[in-house]
């Protein structure tokens, strides 16, 4: 057990923990608020693991936007403050496949990998990564591009309800 | 280090995520479900970057299982367009989602009608 162990350890734990609570927390705010926790350590787990940037995204796009997102649409469907007693479905089946899926991963992972010892990695700084993504991977780069774009008009077109009227309309 | 730890997170995370997308009625905690699901496979990603590296350190660098791509980072690199294309589709989710509420008042999974009925959805629309 080194120092990254016990840093990988805790990060891990809050990271499920707070998953957990996401998961099964009976107020809709409070849920993404759990979300923040769970998503904050896991930026945590990137920094032990080396991948610096991975990290800062992590907090900037996650953290700072998607949740943010999510929050917003809680608000705007007029979610009630206090605990919502109908949010879910009957646990048993739910739990047996999550359970089945997330513990038989995990005794997949663990008899692979075992309690064996890596080494440190170099951190990928911001630096190695920008020279990874404009050499080996600028094609994908500019096709996600592409994919940001329309998904951003599709979300456009999708909250305008004109423009899908009036294009049903000259369809007929 | 010991790898196996964040394998072990991710899987738990991925079991947690599928738990919640099939638990909740709340289409927009079925969405924070799905981001679960999707920061364990990428914290897969960024994990199978160190230690997968560091199993590739005898094999020659021409031969097919080390191509030239499989430099330092690149897990990260993946990570990375995750993270794009999870902001993507939570965009768009939520703009399915409020439509759907603007069109009917309400954003429960199980009432979705996956069956075309013109006659209400002209009135609901109307109303």
């Amino acid at each position: 057990m080194t120092v990254a162990d016990v840093l990988l350890l805790a990060l891990g734990a809050v990271a499920v923990g707070s998953g957990a609570l996401v998961v099964t927390s009976s107020h809709l705010v409070r849920s993404g608020l759990y979300l923040v926790v769970s998503l904050g350590a896991i930026a945590g787990l990137y920094l032990v693991l080396g991948a610096e940037l991975v990290a800062w995204v992590q907090i900037l796009v996650y953290v700072g936007a998607v949740v943010v997102l999510l929050l917003f649409a809680v608000m705007l469907t007029r979610a009630p403050i206090g605990p919502s007693p109908d949010l879910d479905r009957p646990a048993l089946p739910a739990a047996l496949i999550g359970g089945g899926i997330g513990i038989g991963l995990a005794v997949l992972f663990a008899d692979a990998f075992r309690w064996v010892r890596h080494p440190y990695p170099e951190p990928a700084t911001a630096e190695r990564v920008g020279e990874q993504i404009f050499g080996a991977w600028v094609l994908p780069f500019e096709v996600i591009s592409i994919l940001l774009l329309s998904a951003l008009v599709g979300a456009i077109v999708l909250s305008r309800p004109d423009i899908g009227a009036r294009a049903a309309t000259e369809g007929d | 280090m010991h790898v196996v730890i964040p394998y072990v997170v991710a899987a738990l995370l991925f079991g947690l995520g599928v738990y919640g997308v099939l638990r909740r009625r709340n289409a927009v905690l079925v969405l924070m479900a799905v981001e679960l699901m999707l920061n364990a496979v990428n914290l897969i990603l960024v994990t199978a970057d160190v230690s997968l590296r560091s199993a590739l350190t005898g094999v020659a660098v021409e031969s097919w299982a080390r191509p030239a791509a499989a430099a330092p980072g690149t897990g990260g690199v993946l990570a990375l367009f995750v993270i794009v294309l999870a902001a993507a589709e939570v965009g768009v989710g939520l703009a399915i989602i409020l439509q759907y509420y603007r069109m009917r008042k309400a954003v429960v999974v199980d009432d979705v009608r996956l069956d075309r009925d013109e006659d209400t959805d002209e009135e609901r629309v109307a109303g």
